[in-house]
């Protein structure tokens, strides 16, 4: 339990050290000439980031055997949507000063906006359903079939990064293609469970 | 003398239980440290604080830009650290920051520019050729980004239209097309085949001989640092940045109309002309307001970025939105 505990912690405190390094990076004046765009573009990176993280949990968690790492897989999964948040933030803030009229109209007119803001709203009930009393109340199979969606939320930013880079578009491409490996994955392990997973190594008892 | 070894650990020297959970403790506190430092080891790999100061040389002799012409603009400057260190330069990087880091061993030195096509007397200058065409001016003009920033930058340059004087342009001669240094081995991301290089631009004539667009070799009264475009580089201020062609190796006149890398990588997105138009949005992007580095809010973009009354005689009768 205690360790569980510390487990979550390990992953509180990495996940907080981008933010932190970002905040104090722009307290000292440090975040380089357009600090606005530097900030969206860093949140939006760290989005992706961490959902692909989460996705890819129960992916490592089956193909090498290792069942501890689903403990990682919530914490993951909700710093992918806090930086989200950060990073809508930075946009209604830096970009459009609050003006809801102006927001609108461009999720409305840019189809890389409107993508972006459907991915994050794609991500607000899959963060309100992640507690304990939420997956008992919806009940596992429904949980389950819900929080596929964040393959969908993913995806979509994925999308929405490529479709508003000018010209290289290697790193959208590269979340693309570790989402496409990640869903491979499971399309796999659904028709073969045998050859891609490999059963959890019991050693004599839990440490600790 | 005898050394005596205690062979017992007293009783007094066993760690008692609340030392014993204190190194379970001090384990757990060093693993989340570890683990933080790395992530922070890993941030920092992608965004390095800046701290690099590179200079350029001075210039000699330079004058306050030429009289009547040119309007004099009133707003601040951007600071020399923010001009230099956020860049769009792709032969170098794609990462507006990593221009300057990438850029830092260019060599300019010797130079040539070869200057020639449908002219009467082509010829190819080195740098200091060019040096000698014109004194050096000061031409204190905005910047601004197709995507969506800008900056004022105090260039010192000389009207491209007396280099093209020197050549002697054709009666035929109608554009003007430029061309940048493509040296793989100078330059890290000519390899990616991000774009089309070698990076090419171009202008109508009377567009290159119009008083605001200069030829700069300089800015802040030094001598241009390679992630700015040296040693000469393009800047027509009434246009996105990037039809400011940096790090120039060839000027051609030409007949027909020159193809540019920006056109040839989107043809929907960034035309010919690409003057700074507010009221023509980048289709995937608004070009209404602008983010001015150094400042805290968007500030609207200015038609022709503010030299509407200098430059928009070049354009009567044009449909601004089909040639954009």
């Amino acid at each position: 339990m205690q360790d569980a505990r510390f487990q979550k912690r390990l992953i509180l405190v990495n996940g907080l050290v981008p933010l932190a390094l970002l905040g104090t990076d722009a307290w000292r004046h440090q975040l380089g000439a357009n600090p606005h765009e530097f900030a969206t573009r860093a949140t939006g990176i760290l989005t992706l980031l961490f959902l692909v993280l989460s996705l890819a949990v129960t992916p490592a968690r089956k193909a090498f055997g290792q069942p501890w790492l689903a403990k990682f897989r919530r914490m993951l999964g909700l710093f992918g949507f806090f930086y989200g948040f950060l990073h809508l933030l930075t946009y209604v803030w830096f970009t459009k000063q609050f003006q809801v009229g102006a927001i609108t109209a461009d999720v409305a007119r840019r189809p890389f906006i409107t993508v972006g803001m459907a991915s994050f709203l794609i991500l607000v009930p899959l963060a309100a359903t992640s507690t304990n009393a939420m997956i008992k109340r919806l009940g596992g199979r429904r949980w389950v079939r819900l929080h596929r969606l964040a393959y969908l939320a993913a995806a979509g930013g994925a999308v929405h990064f490529y479709m508003l880079v000018k010209a290289d578009t290697r790193l959208p491409l590269a979340f693309a293609a570790v989402l496409a490996v990640l869903l491979a994955y499971r399309v796999l392990n659904r028709a073969f469970p045998r050859i891609t997973e490999r059963t959890p190594v019991r050693a004599g008892g839990v440490r600790r | 003398m005898l050394i005596k070894k205690p062979d017992e650990i007293p009783s007094s020297e066993i760690t008692d239980h609340p030392h014993f959970l204190s190194r379970r403790l001090f384990v757990r506190s060093a693993t989340l440290a570890a683990t933080a430092a790395g992530t922070a080891w890993l941030y920092r790999q992608f965004a390095p604080a800046s701290t690099s100061s590179q200079k350029g040389v001075a210039i000699e002799g330079i004058q306050a830009g030429a009289g009547p012409a040119v309007p004099a603009l009133a707003e601040a400057r951007t600071s020399f650290q923010d001009i230099t260190h956020y860049n769009n330069f792709y032969e170098f990087s794609t990462d507006k920051y990593g221009v300057a880091p990438r850029a830092k061993n260019f060599i300019t030195r010797p130079w040539t520019v070869e200057v020639g096509g449908l002219a009467h007397r082509p010829r190819t200058f080195d740098i200091d050729d060019l040096r000698r065409i014109a004194p050096p001016e000061e031409r204190v003009y905005r910047h601004r980004c197709v995507e969506g920033w800008s900056m004022v930058i105090p260039w010192i340059g000389f009207p491209l239209a007396k280099l093209l004087d020197q050549v002697q342009p054709m009666g035929s001669a109608r554009y003007v097309a430029f061309e940048t240094l493509a040296d793989p081995k100078q330059m890290p991301n000519i390899r990616t085949k991000v774009l089309d290089w070698p990076y090419v631009e171009g202008l109508r004539l009377d567009e290159a001989r119009h008083p605001l667009t200069i030829l700069a070799l300089g800015l802040y009264g030094q001598t241009l640092l390679p992630q700015n475009g040296a040693p000469l580089r393009l800047v027509v201020p009434w246009k996105y940045g990037f039809k400011g062609i940096k790090s120039i190796i060839k000027i051609h006149l030409l007949e027909a109309q020159p193809p540019t890398t920006w056109n040839l990588a989107g043809p929907t997105e960034y035309g010919f002309y690409s003057n700074v138009n507010p009221n023509v949005d980048h289709p995937r992007w608004s070009q209404a307001t602008e983010q001015r580095i150094g400042e805290s809010s968007p500030r609207p973009t200015l038609m022709f970025n503010g030299y509407a009354d200098q430059v928009a005689g070049l354009y009567g009768g044009m449909d601004l939105r089909a040639n954009f």
